[in-house]
């Protein structure tokens, strides 16, 4: 495989509302800094995830190109899916051989709707989907079979929260306290907030990643796997494809010095560390991690950008960035970076 | 341009107005298991699969490869899912054999489908996002005025678009696949229908289709069966929003197919491609589209419509399996396309197998023609 790395990472200062902007005036600032950053103009491929559940309307992206300046015309794709799988495929077309640049970028604005009730028509439209089960159900269905101890559950969300709000680009929560229920064993402060952001990604492959930054983060692995979407097909309690995934990138090759883990529910990074092999000494999710912000759309890229950002900074030499996708982790994909 | 990539499967479902007979995993299934036995393979020997469709709202299910990759054997394995609008059927080809050209996966499998039946899409193309003001006009009146603005360039003739209208079902007659058969098509019976979007007659548009579509995409080392070699893929995309943008004959579609010709070697499409299928979902866009990928020169396309050197026995055959306008599952569109060409070069399109095809071209387009999808699959290794 070629060497292809991540040169640059931007991201919006999330917010927990609408904001007013539009959602090419969300990308327009994370697409220019990564511009400056790199003093690319033109890249090679261009690559975007994004739902239009979201918006509510279809073509979300197509409105998003226009913050591109898409002129002259690029060669561009977009994936219905978080960004994450968007830098995925930018990686694969990298390894033609052909171009040596990619931009990736993740958006989505899920103060527009109620998230809650959106992400219930992912489901098997016949026979689950009528069922009414939603995101907070089915997670809690995951937390019960996980049947976490509820001082590690709450401890994940309050380090998560204290590290968001050292965060500029995350939100600021304050420590969990009270045991309101949102579904059981779920409680209120166990579920990610509600989030409009975006966030971008330069690939440069070849010498170019030397000439555009110090401390290229080099992609040594990426790999994802997808599992049944029926829940009682899974052991719920495991994540069999996150663990495929991270075999197949080479998460145990080496230390991990620091893990952004798409864990949106604090039993869900439990189920991920135990998946992905990771040491205690591992950091998890110093930037907040989805409990402390939570754009969906882009929260699976953002932790490959978090993740990268500490080899960028030259913090680190060797860190893992994972994504989900589906319900109750039903697609993971883990990319392993090193210095 | 990475490594070498082969279809040596297709499976198609018979287009109809409503299957209600399956689910819409069932659909995409009987598309898969169709270009499996097509390949003489299994789901156990696929790698990956990649998904494409229109927006989510067609149906109503959102991320449905979640939902899907119980059915397409995906379990255990990567899945992808593209969306690019209307050509996201080619996308998600180019997606697929992208796997393979980098040398990541040696089988994929790729499927695209619409299952029209479970909604209304003129009414999901319809809702606007909420700070855009909405036309409320589908996609036929998001093109009428582009077409009329051809029409007024080229000074064609009005009755163009009829003959295409009439060529397309005429080869549909032929594809035991496609939607609409209509005996007995003429130039009258097309003009004797209502107009919906003026110059568009409603038997000079596509109809709304269930429909999924499935290849097998291999690399060399481990090709079954006959293969229909990739020798070019290309994707552009331009703004929908910028001033000066010609919607007649946009830009991305010149650049897409300058790229796709020049990595297959075609410095004159009209003489080295055999057989083209292209997106032409309102008839008028086939006289475009000759000239936006170079098989005529500006304002003559709608002369070479004219002269039948597009039909099936034609010098320059377009679309003889019936086109967009004989089937559209939109998502699934594209990827028909894409299948035919490589059925085309494959000697393997039965009654409308144009005659000793050894190239040809699949094309697809999207959003407001802004989006490009296209390639160049050979008899030959490139």
């Amino acid at each position: 495989m070629r060497d292809v790395a991540i040169v640059a990472f931007a991201q919006t200062r999330h917010t927990d509302h609408d904001a007013g902007q539009t959602e090419p005036e969300l990308i327009l600032p994370v697409i220019d800094e990564v511009k400056e950053r790199t003093g690319l103009k033109r890249f090679g491929f261009t690559c975007s995830g994004s739902c239009d559940y979201l918006a509510g309307a279809p073509f979300s992206f197509v409105s998003a190109l226009d913050a591109l300046g898409a002129w002259p015309p690029i060669s561009e794709s977009h994936v219905e899916m978080d960004g994450a799988w968007a830098l995925y495929e930018a990686w694969v077309r990298l390894q033609h051989g052909d171009i040596d640049s990619a931009l990736v970028y993740g958006f989505g604005k899920s103060s527009l709707g109620d998230l809650n009730t959106i992400m219930t028509i992912q489901l098997d439209p016949y026979y689950l989907a009528p069922l009414g089960l939603d995101l907070l159900s089915y997670a809690a269905l995951q937390a019960g079979a996980v049947g976490a101890d509820r001082k590690e559950l709450d401890e994940i969300v309050r380090r998560s929260r204290a590290d968001g709000r050292a965060n500029p680009y995350a939100l600021d929560l304050p420590d969990p306290d009270g045991e309101d229920f949102a579904v059981q064993p779920l409680k209120k402060t166990d579920v990610p907030p509600i989030t409009d952001g975006a966030a971008a990604i330069v690939l440069a492959a070849g010498d170019l990643a030397r000439e555009l930054c110090p401390n290229p983060a080099y992609i040594r692995g990426i790999a994802h796997r997808i599992e049944p979407h029926y829940l009682g097909m899974r052991d719920l309690s495991t994540s069999a494809s996150a663990a495929d995934a991270a075999r197949a990138a080479g998460v145990g090759k080496g230390p991990v010095e620091v893990a952004e883990l798409h864990a949106q529910f604090p039993h869900e990074e439990i189920i991920l560390r135990r998946a992905l092999e990771l040491p205690g000494e591992t950091v998890i999710n110093p930037s907040g991690g989805p409990l402390a912000a939570n754009p969906v759309m882009a929260t699976g890229l953002i932790r490959i950008g978090e993740a990268a950002r500490r080899i960028l900074d030259g913090d680190a030499s060797r860190t893992v960035g994972h994504a989900a996708g589906g319900p109750c982790l039903q697609h993971n994909l883990v990319t392993v970076l090193e210095a | 341009m990475g490594n070498r990539c082969a279809v040596i499967g297709v499976g198609q479902t018979h287009y109809t107005t409503k299957r209600r007979d399956v689910s819409i995993a069932g659909l995409v299934r009987e598309a898969a298991l169709r270009a499996l036995e097509d390949a003489g393979l299994s789901f156990k020997d696929i790698d990956a699969v990649v998904i494409g469709k229109a927006p989510d709202l067609f149906e109503g299910v959102m991320m449905p490869e979640s939902y899907l990759a119980d059915a397409l054997g995906a379990a255990g394995k990567p899945m992808m899912r593209v969306h690019t609008a209307g050509s996201v059927g080619g996308s998600t080809a180019l997606v697929g054999a992208s796997l393979i050209q980098g040398g990541v996966h040696d089988r994929v499998l790729v499927v695209a489908f619409e299952k029209q039946s479970e909604s209304n899409a003129t009414w999901a193309l319809s809702t606007h996002l909420p700070f855009s003001a909405s036309l409320v006009v589908g996609a036929g009146g998001y093109f009428a005025p582009h077409i009329r603005e051809y029409m007024r360039r080229s000074g064609a003739p009005d009755h163009i678009g009829t003959l295409v209208a009439v060529k397309d079902r005429l080869n549909a007659l032929k594809n035991p696949y496609a939607h609409l058969k209509i005996p007995g098509i003429d130039q009258k019976m097309v003009e004797s229908t209502p107009m919906l979007w003026e110059p568009i007659r409603y038997l000079e548009t596509c109809p709304s289709s269930d429909g999924a579509c499935a290849m097998v995409l291999s690399s060399e080392s481990k090709v079954t069966g006959t293969p229909a070699w990739v020798h070019g893929t290309a994707m552009r995309s331009e703004p929908i929003f910028r001033a000066g943008r010609d919607t007649v004959s946009p830009q991305a579609g010149k650049d897409c197919a300058a790229d796709v010709y020049s990595q297959a070697g075609i410095t004159d499409p009209r003489r080295q491609i055999d057989v083209a299928e292209t997106y032409v979902p309102f008839s008028w866009y086939e006289p475009m589209w000759l000239e936006n990928l170079g098989f005529a020169a500006d304002g003559e396309g709608w002369k070479l419509t004219e002269s039948g050197a597009t039909a099936l026995d034609g010098d320059t055959p377009w679309n003889a399996s019936g086109g967009v306008l004989s089937s559209n599952p939109i998502g699934a569109s594209g990827l028909i396309r894409f299948a035919e060409a490589a059925l085309q070069v494959r000697g393997m399109a039965g009654e409308h197998q144009v005659d000793g095809a050894r190239t040809a071209l699949g094309h697809a387009y999207g959003g407001g023609a802004q989006f490009f999808a296209m390639w160049i699959v050979g008899r030959e290794r490139p």
